[in-house]
């Protein structure tokens, strides 16, 4: 009688949402797996081949050159978007009438998908500021495009991210910031604590949670990162410019290699699991028990 | 006193001026959308001089805007829709079951997250292409369903737990069947969170790209999609790609004008919880 009901309860509650999940993510991502140890080649294989689909992609300099300028990228992006973002969020919640203009000119960026603003930011580089530039003479620097050398077109990336993710986590920040009661603030005040005091000794500490959401969330947009890749550079020139993701999207559907692919695409999930899981662990230390 | 009024002061500058960073390529796009392709070369900053809308009436028929724009808004309101009616479900049957089955599905479902679409996409293709031939629109749903199941069955998960069961035994108890208990009751009660799930999906599904331009054929083709091959295709015609520009962008900010304090509140319950 008990045991009916459950399922049917299971069956009106969990069975559609869980079947579908199974299918999109558990199949493709055990078959993803089990794939990685054959000579697959798209669309069917004939012998196990153990780990020499991994050992193949180990031996690729390109991926080797994709890791590390990924990893860059990572950094850079991580950390500037996430200085950009808590001083916008200190910024617009100082008291001032035009805080929630401003909070809505950082935010809106993020509205707007990765390939829109990667062709907008295309058309910025490489016609208007070189046109602006020569217009005006300023530095050689700008007067040719930044995305034609890799060092410049890295930095045009960098800027491009930033602007973008910066404006969500602002917000977050800001929740943040807003979550820090009042009487600790005014507590801290009599103390005779300076701004610069407060924020360091008592606002960053007690909003921490909001520094390892923020941080999660960009780091792992940062290893994900495909549209504002493809879109504003392309991987030019001569593929130096290719993100981990838009590496191994060539590799399987414009190079055919879906055995090697596939098996870098592991070893891309294994990264940003262990880089998010060690995040996370040393975030959630730092966050004040309250 | 006088200290914090020069503080408020340098503030309000620095403020605006990093505003108008943040604006200026949107600035871009709008003022050259406007000019013939000769007066964007000589001068891309300026406000166009000879106005025009011809770049608009190309873009909107080379892009085929209208129904590129139909295409992302019934993608995108039959996912979240969807979303929102199984992982609420889904949320409150894992919150009031306390065994082992719930709690190793809900780790399970917490554990997908990490997992980047990039890992899936390969075998994706693969399996999927019977169904996409069948119809690729719905097949596009049913896998945003799939995808966002796990952050919005969360999202719900961690509010529904705080309800009290006391709630759901005395309506038990006056005759209403489970289904009628959530439908009656604790649904109407999600409202904040169900803003939360409808936003962060919305966006996401809204602008996505990777799986559209995987999925898609060439008549069911997304905003960002048909967007992002118009400017490749138009790139040389920098008036023309502009106005397409304009156009793909206009929707989402007007929409987020409407809504803005729901986008604010639905980011920030969803990032902090």
């Amino acid at each position: 009688m008990h045991k009916g009901k459950n399922i049917k309860k299971f069956l009106i509650f969990a069975s559609i949402p869980l079947s579908i999940f199974f299918i999109v993510l558990v199949v493709p991502f055990s078959q993803g797996l089990f794939l990685t140890f054959t000579d697959w080649n798209g669309f069917d294989f004939n012998k196990f081949v153990g780990l020499e689909n991994y050992a193949r992609s180990f031996e690729d300099e390109r991926f080797w050159a994709t890791l590390g300028f990924t990893a860059s990228f990572v950094i850079v992006s991580v950390v500037l978007t996430n200085v950009v973002a808590f001083s916008l969020a200190l910024l617009v919640t100082a008291k001032l009438r035009s805080a929630n203009i401003f909070r809505t000119f950082f935010f809106v960026p993020n509205l707007i998908g990765g390939v829109i603003l990667g062709v907008i930011w295309q058309f910025i580089f490489n016609r208007a500021l070189v046109s602006v530039a020569k217009n005006y003479e300023w530095p050689e620097f700008f007067q040719s495009s930044w995305l034609n050398e890799t060092d410049t077109a890295f930095w045009a990336l960098i800027i491009v991210t930033t602007w973008q993710a910066s404006g969500y986590m602002m917000i977050i920040y800001i929740t943040g910031l807003m979550s820090v009661e009042q009487d600790v603030l005014e507590a801290a005040r009599i103390d005779g604590a300076g701004a610069l005091r407060t924020l360091f000794s008592i606002k960053m500490p007690l909003m921490a949670q909001a520094f390892t959401i923020s941080l999660f969330l960009t780091l792992r947009a940062g290893f994900m990162a495909y549209d504002v890749n493809v879109a504003l550079t392309g991987g030019g020139p001569f593929r130096t410019t290719e993100l981990i993701s838009a590496h191994i999207f060539n590799e399987a559907f414009v190079y055919g290699n879906f055995d090697t692919g596939q098996s870098k695409a592991v070893m891309m999930f294994l990264i940003v699991a262990i880089v998010a899981t060690v995040q996370v662990a040393i975030s959630k230390r730092m966050e004040v028990q309250r | 006193m006088k200290k914090s009024k020069l503080g408020l002061r340098v503030t309000f500058w620095v403020g605006g001026v990093l505003s108008l960073i943040y604006a200026f390529p949107f600035f871009l796009v709008l003022v050259n959308s406007f000019k013939p392709k000769r007066e964007i070369l000589q001068n891309p900053l300026s406000l166009p001089i000879e106005f025009t809308t011809d770049n608009f009436e190309q873009a909107i028929k080379k892009m085929d805007f209208f129904a590129s724009l139909t295409n992302s808004v019934v993608i995108t309101v039959f996912s979240v829709g969807a979303l929102i009616l199984v992982s609420s479900m889904l949320a409150y049957y894992l919150s009031r079951m306390h065994n082992k089955f719930s709690k190793v599905t809900f780790m399970i479902l917490v554990a997908s997250m990490i997992v980047p679409f990039q890992a899936l996409m390969i075998p994706f293709m693969g399996l999927f292409a019977p169904i996409l031939s069948i119809n690729d629109r719905a097949s596009l749903v049913f896998f945003y369903v799939g995808f966002g199941v796990a952050l919005s069955t969360f999202l719900y998960h961690g509010f529904i737990s705080n309800i009290p069961t006391e709630l759901d035994e005395a309506a038990a108890l006056d005759g209403a069947s489970d289904f009628t208990i959530f439908w009656k009751i604790i649904f109407p009660m999600l409202s904040p969170v169900t803003a939360t799930v409808a936003i962060v999906n919305a966006l996401w599904i809204w602008n996505d790209f990777l799986l559209p331009v995987l999925t898609l054929d060439r008549d069911s083709r997304t905003l960002p999609l048909s967007t992002y091959l118009f400017y490749g295709q138009y790139s040389a015609n920098y008036g023309q790609a502009m106005a397409g520009l304009l156009l793909a962008v206009i929707p989402i900010i007007a929409f987020y004008l409407i809504l803005q304090r729901q986008f604010i509140s639905g980011i920030s319950s969803g990032a902090v919880k």
